[in-house]
This record gives structure tokens, C-alpha cells and sequence, in this order.
């Protein structure tokens, strides 16, 4: 069975609305054991879009983000139910998720340099992709590297561990590696949390250049980060998604339900 | 009053934490004495015995003259093929039980076995040898028998040492594999195993020191009283230096006093050299491991 199915054929903006969704979330249900996680959440995330998703801790959206990729294998315990479409193919016809996952690119809220060299962080998933050609890897690494905007602080040690650089550094090394394997689909998950703000900045530039090529998930606790990088955003609460909309709309009050306001505006969470 | 002045319940704990750091300390003595006397002792009386003649003749005129050599081969072929046995699968067990098996009843239940394991006497794994390596297997008294005797003795301690330090290295790091589209097997290769080496290596290091001195788990099965022929290969039986001491010490009459002690001298000295080498090892890989 050929597991490359088609990159999805339309590379049209969102902005311009004629692409079909590359997530479409159908009544999705998360569980781990008898504990309810997340419930009945439906949305559509468009190619090319930064979907934010906010909202205050134990909301689900670790667990939204985990089921996207079928992360859910690998924790013990945890029941995805209702439907994913990627692309416009259920997730679960996968045969080899593995393949999934190397389409989307995951950066986690704590940075992991895994204690591999720079060089070795950012060629291992093409590497488990089989990919051997030193020269292919060098361009590989050069590139990501340089998207992620840390080649010129690293590109004389890259033969230094990963593991060993600052916080904000191993973030950025992070992405880098989450775009080794030209994702369509980048998920964010409070990338910020243990970063510095002016690192944050540059992560939010990069991120959106990155738009430009790929669809993004930003789950954020950061209800401005939303604001300036989301041109959506879902606000989650304890398991329940209460509201899906314009990001801008939210912002000025324009919501279906009084407590994504009362949220915004820091009245609680 | 001022702040600072010493109240009846500081000068109280003062004396409490005197106290306590006396006790401990002294018990910490206590412990080192009898090491400190085996030592000594060991060093006093074998320490004269020691020759290149004595590592590298066999024993004659009825085991009281001459030296150790075939059961200092011996102890080291029987040492080699347990490890050769053991480690695999030690390592294969505790990786199936750390990074694939799934956290249920039968897992728990399979752990607790392990770790009873670790507590069943010597002598009953002996016995174990005899009726499943020696009889069953048809391997008859042999280094092999001998040594997966000891194998299967010394895996419970390769296994929770494994086990623990595979669980030492942190999930994020597994979860970032996996959310490549690496398979548990790439992220434990990649990843996992690199960085838990070193303390693999201390489950094999205890596993090399409790296996050079073990006597009753060889004795039934492999380890020879008296052959002064090196083992060709490991369906021979052969000498070992265990036993070897317990025969001299024990069951032979007119042995000189030197001889025992330089045996045992060389026990300890082979568990000494061994462990200090492993040692050497991890600490050069745990130079190499950081995060």
C-alpha cells in the first residue's frame, strides 16, 4: 500500500476562501480511562490558516493537539472518538500512522534539544525517513535551521549537543526540527511558556512566514499571542469547546457566549 | 530580648543534631571495620603467596602445593558465557517492560515476579541448574550449565538496573521521536539506549561481582573439585576459583596457610579489577551524557 497520498493539490492562500479545510474536526471525544478530556469538539482549520487555541489549563487542548497526530497510541489509557479528516482522509485509514505523523510537525510547551548534536537534532527525521546523503542532510539542516532563525548563532558548533543550548535557543531548535520533515501541519502547544519574550517575538515572526507554506494549530495560554498571530481562534474550557471564531470578532466582544469574554479579559483562568 | 539570642529550644535541637550526627557517623565506622579486617587480613596472609607461579600453574601434590591457573581460567570462562547469556536478555526483558508494555495487572505481576526472583536462595537455583541444564537440556555438568545457572540468577538484577535507568531518561524525549513518526524501536534506539548506557553498564558491573564469587549455583552444575586440564570449550567442565576455595579450605587436609588466603586474595582482586574497569567505562560515557 503506497503510503504517500496526495500533498493536498490546491496551494491557494485562505485568504483567498477557495481551498478546502485540511483539518476537519467531526465531534471529536477524547477520554483517558473514565476522565472526559475534551467533548463533542467540530471545527474546520483551513490550509494556510494559524488556528489558535486558547483557554486555561486541563481545558483539552494538549489532548486535541495529541489526537491530530494519533499521539494517542502511545498513551496508555487515552480513547479518541468521533472523526478526523487530514487532508479530506479520516486519520484513521492510515495504515501506517508513522507516515502521519512525519506530515505534521509537533513543537512541544519545554523545549527538547534531545542530547544529540544541533546537526543530529535536526537530521533525525530524515534520517528515520531513510534519507543517508550527507549532502542532502547538510541542505536540510542549513535550511531549517536558517527558517527556524538559528543558523547564524549555531552554525559553528553544530557538532555541540542540543541539549546544551539556552532555553530559547533549544525552542527555536525544536521548530527546526518540526520542519525537517516539511510538515503541512505545524503544531504549536505553548511554545512560550519556557521562553523568553524576545525569543517569543522571533518564534512569532517565524511563525508567521511559516504560514505561508503550511497550515498551523497554536494551542497558547497567552490570549494576545492568539490575537496577534490567530486569524481563528477556539476557546476550550475544561473539556468543552465553547466557541470557535474570528479572532478579531472575539476580541471585540462579538462571541456567542459571555464566558470566552469573560476569559479575554482575564476574568478568570 | 535580642532576635538573635539562642532560645532554650534551639539550644535544644543543637544538642538533638550533635547527638544524631555522632550516631550516624559512628555507625558509618562500625560498617567500614569489618571491611577494613577482611582486607587486611586478606592482604597480610595471601599477599605472600602471590607469584606470576601462582596465577599461572595448577595446583599439585593433592592441592597443596602450586597454584590457581585452571580455576582462574575457569572463573573467567564462566563469568564470560553468563554474561554473554544474561545481558541480552536482561536488557531485552527490560526494555519490552519499559518502553512497550502497556501498564496493566499482568505487567505488575510480571515486576513483582522479577523482583522475588532476585530473592530465591542460591542453592535453589543450583538445584534449578541441575534439573533443567544438566538433566533436561542434556548439557551434563558443563561451563554452559554453570554459567546459564548463573545467568538466570543474576538477570533480576540486570533487568530492574536496565529497567531503571531506562526509565531515567525523560518521556519528552521519546514523545519528540514519536510525534517524527519515529517507532518506539527508532526513538529507543536513537535516543533512549544512548543515553541510558551508562547505567546499564551498573547493572552488569553488580552482575560481574556477585558472579565471580558464587559457589553453590556452580558447584552441582559445572565447577569441577579437583582438573587441572583448562576447559576447552563450554561443555567441558573446568575449576573455578570459588570453589576451589572452599575445597581447600574445607575439604582437603595439609593445605598450607598461605594458599587459601592468596585465593581468595585473587577473588577479590579479579572483582576489583573488573568492577574498577566498568567503572572506568561509565564514567567516560556519563562525561558524554547531557541535558
Amino acid at each position: 500500500m503506497v503510503e504517500t497520498p496526495s500533498k493536498t493539490p490546491s496551494r491557494v492562500s485562505s485568504v483567498e476562501g477557495a481551498s478546502s479545510p485540511l483539518i476537519e474536526v467531526r465531534d471529536l471525544s477524547i477520554r483517558y480511562n473514565e476522565h472526559v478530556a475534551l467533548a463533542n469538539v467540530t471545527v474546520d482549520v483551513p490550509e494556510h490558516e494559524i488556528f489558535g487555541i486558547i483557554g486555561p489549563a486541563n481545558s483539552g487542548k494538549t489532548s486535541f493537539l495529541r489526537a491530530l497526530n494519533r499521539m494517542d497510541s502511545f498513551v496508555s489509557g487515552m480513547h479518541v472518538g468521533g472523526e478526523i479528516f487530514f487532508g479530506g482522509r479520516d486519520i484513521r485509514s492510515f495504515r501506517n500512522v508513522y507516515a502521519l505523523r512525519s506530515r505534521v510537525g509537533v513543537v512541544f510547551p519545554l523545549p527538547v534539544g534531545l542530547p544529540l548534536s544541533i546537526y543530529d537534532n535536526v537530521a533525525l527525521a530524515p534520517r528515520l525517513s531513510g534519507m543517508r546523503k550527507r549532502a542532502d542532510l547538510d541542505v536540510i539542516v542549513e535550511r531549517c535551521l536558517t527558517r527556524a532563525a538559528l543558523w547564524d548563532e549555531v552554525k559553528d558548533r553544530l557538532k555541540s549537543l542540543g541539549s546544551l543550548l539556552s532555553g530559547g535557543q533549544q525552542q527555536r531548535l525544536t521548530i527546526a526540527r518540526a520542519l525537517s520533515q516539511e510538515p503541512e501541519l505545524l503544531l504549536l502547544d505553548e511554545f512560550s511558556i519556557a521562553v523568553d519574550p524576545v525569543t517569543t517575538m522571533r518564534i512569532e515572526d517565524i511563525l508567521k512566514e511559516l504560514r505561508k507554506e503550511m497550515t498551523i494549530v497554536l494551542v497558547t495560554n497567552l490570549t494576545q499571542q492568539a490575537r496577534r498571530l490567530a486569524s481563528r481562534t477556539a476557546f476550550f474550557l475544561s473539556g468543552e469547546c465553547v466557541e470557535v471564531g474570528d479572532t478579531e470578532a472575539l476580541f471585540r466582544g462579538d462571541v456567542l457566549d459571555e464566558r470566552t469574554t469573560h476569559y479575554l479579559e482575564g476574568r478568570f483562568g | 530580648m535580642s532576635m538573635f539570642q539562642a532560645t532554650e529550644l534551639n539550644e535544644r535541637n543543637k544538642r538533638k543534631e550533635k547527638l544524631f550526627r555522632l550516631l550516624f557517623g559512628g555507625m558509618t565506622i562500625l560498617l567500614i571495620v569489618p571491611v577494613v579486617v577482611i582486607v587486611a587480613t586478606l592482604i597480610a596472609r595471601g599477599g605472600p603467596a602471590l607469584s606470576w607461579d601462582f596465577f599461572f600453574t595448577a595446583p599439585s601434590n593433592g592441592m597443596t602445593e602450586g597454584g590457581v591457573f585452571p580455576a582462574l581460567v575457569g572463573t573467567l570462562w564462566i563469568v564470560a558465557v553468563a554474561l554473554i547469556a544474561s545481558v541480552p536478555l536482561g536488557v531485552a526483558a527490560a526494555l519490552y517492560l519499559s518502553e512497550y508494555a502497556p501498564d496493566n495487572w499482568l505487567t505488575r505481576l510480571i515486576n513483582l515476579a522479577i523482583i522475588n526472583l532476585a530473592g530465591v536462595p542460591s542453592i535453589v537455583h543450583a538445584l534449578f541448574g541441575v534439573g533443567a541444564f544438566v538433566l533436561f537440556f542434556r548439557f551434563g555438568t558443563s561451563i554452559l550449565a554453570a554459567s546459564l545457572t548463573l545467568a538466570i540468577m543474576t538477570l533480576p538484577v540486570v533487568i530492574v538496573s536496565t529497567r531503571e535507568s531506562l526509565q531515567a531518561v525523560p518521556r519528552a524525549f521519546r514523545e519528540a521521536c514519536w510525534s517524527m513518526g519515529a517507532t518506539r524501536w527508532q526513538a529507543i534506539w536513537n535516543v533512549v539506549l544512548p543515553n541510558s548506557i551508562s547505567g546499564i553498564l551498573t547493572g552488569v558491573i553488580l552482575e560481574v561481582s556477585r558472579t565471580v564469587g558464587e559457589t553453590a549455583p556452580i558447584m552441582f552444575t559445572g565447577a569441577a573439585f579437583f582438573l587441572p586440564f583448562l576447559p576447552e570449550s563450554v561443555f567441558d567442565q573446568t575449576m573455578a576459583l570459588s570453589l576451589h576455595l572452599f575445597v581447600i579450605s574445607t575439604q582437603v587436609p595439609g593445605v598450607p596457610e598461605h594458599l587459601p588466603y592468596g585465593v581468595a586474595l585473587t577473588l577479590m582482586g579479579i572483582v576489583v579489577v573488573l568492577n574498577s574497569a566498568s567503572i572506568a567505562f561509565r564514567a567516560y560515557l556519563r562525561g558524554k551524557k547531557k541535558w
